[in-house]
């Protein structure tokens, strides 16, 4: 059964600049379905649209057109049923103030109608770590705790699918087990998990399906191991304080002074490490890793990008172009030109 | 309890947990109120034959305080609900529209019975009382509760920030309870300002909970009820259509 159907959903806003009534499209035509029992990962870049479709499929935000179904309900004709079956955890640290963890978890459940839920509480109470807590008000909460409390408000009703919008955003590694452990264990037990986030490692590990959101338009969907697959292959990573040729610094994954750049063949590598030499860049501790989730995210992006900037006639200068673009046809440009 | 029972038992829970700012606050503001005017006037002014200023004052004031701590409890807890974000709580709820209207508006008006029960006990020792229909007292305690509980759900939902709340407050709810014949009979006033008087619904309020202590009244307290139940309806109307559009909360 399908979990989770957006039907050719798309979503305009007003947009706060421009002449008035310009309308900004944060999703185009999104077409996506989940199976139940499914751990998804839905990935992009800020402003790509994930948040969009997330408050969109909670009821917050209404789709310009297309539909929305959770569980076979439609989230705007069914609402209540819809909302029933959803779990959703806000990407903001938001709290209720006049209440205790505990009075704040039996409220949530009152809201959905469910009674005598106190042993489903403390079972959400301990496994999030939070038993210690739960007489606690919530303005002395840190911040990671404020994020476990609204895990367990989101999962305090059982639902059968499961959004997290980035909730490991902020927050230690402690919570980042605790929480991805007692997900797991309810994506065994059949819930259907939704998840968005920025830390790559997380999708990678935890996702079975993963969609790409770039400019509200889905540009990749398919499981998480045939997205690697998909990957160049290997990963080219070496030290340099220098600065990178601009060929180079488009493609390169740069962190401090490491530089990680795909590798898809022998003759690239050959090219990479001559355009450094030409440069006249020191390099050390140079070796060859497998590609991650996190090369094929960027690698995806940059293809659409690529994509896009070769549609419209105002693209940007033909310089920016080059730059941006990190295509092997530029880097093979630039090369030739400083050799 | 329902969702929507649980709604109101938490909206109801939310004043009481600062039940010294929510009810013992406006019901020391309401003696001051008391002990100021009634001093100063009630060898003044000369209101219904038999009844003293003072005693005249008690149900006016009462009604005030009911009428004002209806209005903030609903609109106050919207717009912090709204700045601070935690109204995503309630927003991701299977609740309709009728639900969120019934649980906002009931927990005003028990705020503003509270509160209203509480200037009572406290400034009935200043007067001498007499409850000559005590359901009327109960139908317009309710009703303007009610009402202004509802108006305070709108508020609530149209203002973004404090400051468009309490101009709203002050700049409409006020100068409405304030020339409404809480302190004076209107038929003390000039015709102009008696005929603008019959214009303001808090005026019928304020007037038919009178009319349950004393007997006596500006206006029939049958006129009165039709009045305040029309505005009621209207203001409930447009309170659960505002709700439905997700008027300002659901974009």
């Amino acid at each position: 059964m399908t979990a989770i159907s957006f039907q050719s959903v798309s979503k305009s806003y007003l947009s706060p600049k421009g002449p008035k009534g310009t309308t900004f499209l944060a999703l185009d035509q999104v077409q996506l379905d989940i199976q139940q029992g499914e751990f998804f990962g839905l990935l992009g870049p800020h402003g790509a649209g994930k948040t969009t479709m997330i408050s969109i499929l909670a009821g917050l935000t209404k789709a310009s057109s297309g539909r929305v179904m959770v569980m076979g309900h439609d989230v705007q004709k069914d609402y209540a049923l819809a909302r029933s079956t959803l779990g959703v955890v806000p990407q903001e640290l938001v709290f209720d103030p006049f209440f205790n963890v505990r009075e704040t978890l039996r409220i949530q459940s009152g809201y959905f109608g469910v009674k005598n839920n106190n042993a489903w509480i403390d079972e959400l109470l301990e496994g999030l770590g939070l038993a210690d807590k739960a007489d606690a008000n919530m303005r002395q909460l840190s911040g990671g705790m404020k994020r476990r409390v609204l895990v367990a408000q989101a999962l305090v009703h059982k639902p059968p699918v499961i959004v997290l919008d980035e909730p490991t955003a902020g927050v230690d590694v402690e919570l980042r087990q605790t929480l991805w452990q007692f997900v797991s264990k309810l994506n065994k037990q059949g819930h259907t998990v939704l998840l968005t986030t920025h830390y790559l490692e997380e999708a990678e590990a935890l996702c079975g399906r993963i969609a790409m959101l770039k400019s509200g338009r889905i540009v990749a969907l398919d499981t998480t191991s045939e997205l690697l697959k998909s990957a160049s292959g290997n990963v080219l990573r070496f030290k340099t304080t220098g600065t990178l040729p601009p060929a180079l610094a488009a493609r390169a994954r740069v962190t401090g002074s490491v530089v990680q750049l795909p590798a898809h063949n022998a003759l690239q590598i050959e090219q990479y490490l001559a355009a450094v030499r030409e440069s006249g860049l020191v390099v050390e501790d140079v070796e060859m890793r497998k590609a991650d989730l996190e090369d094929v995210f960027l690698d995806i992006m940059n293809r659409d990008s690529n994509a896009s900037l070769g549609q419209g006639p105002s693209a940007g200068p033909p310089q920016a172009e080059a730059a941006n673009a990190g295509s092997d046809e530029a880097l093979a440009t630039t090369s030739v030109g400083s050799t | 309890m329902t969702g929507w029972q649980t709604l109101l038992y938490k909206e109801v829970l939310r004043f009481w947990k600062v039940s010294f700012q929510t009810i013992a606050a406006p019901v020391l503001t309401a003696v001051l109120y008391l002990m100021i005017f009634g001093h100063v006037l009630e060898n003044h002014v000369k209101v219904y034959n038999s009844i003293s200023y003072t005693a005249f004052l008690v149900p006016g004031l009462v009604m005030m305080s009911i009428l004002q701590n209806a209005f903030a409890n609903s609109s106050s807890s919207l717009i912090m609900s709204k700045v601070m974000g935690n109204l995503v709580f309630v927003m991701l709820t299977p609740l309709a529209p009728i639900h969120w209207f019934i649980a906002y508006v009931g927990a005003a008006i028990a705020r503003g019975l509270v509160v209203g029960a509480g200037v009572f006990v406290v400034t009935a020792w200043f007067a001498d009382l007499s409850f000559v229909a005590p359901w009327w007292i109960a139908v317009f305690g309710i009703l303007g509760a009610a009402l202004l509980g509802t108006l305070g759900l709108i508020a609530g939902l149209w203002a973004e920030k404090f400051d468009q709340l309490a101009a709203f407050q002050n700049f409409v709810v006020m100068p409405m309870t304030f020339l409404s014949g809480v302190f004076y009979s209107i038929h003390s006033l000039p015709p102009f300002w008696l005929g603008v008087s019959h214009l303001n619904p808090i005026f019928y309020m304020i007037d038919g909970f009178r009319f349950g202590f004393f007997g006596q009244s500006d206006v029939s307290p049958w006129l009165s009820l039709g009045v305040v139940g029309f505005a009621w309806l209207v203001v409930s109307a447009l309170a659960l259509h505002l709700l439905r559009i997700g008027y300002k909360i659901r974009s």
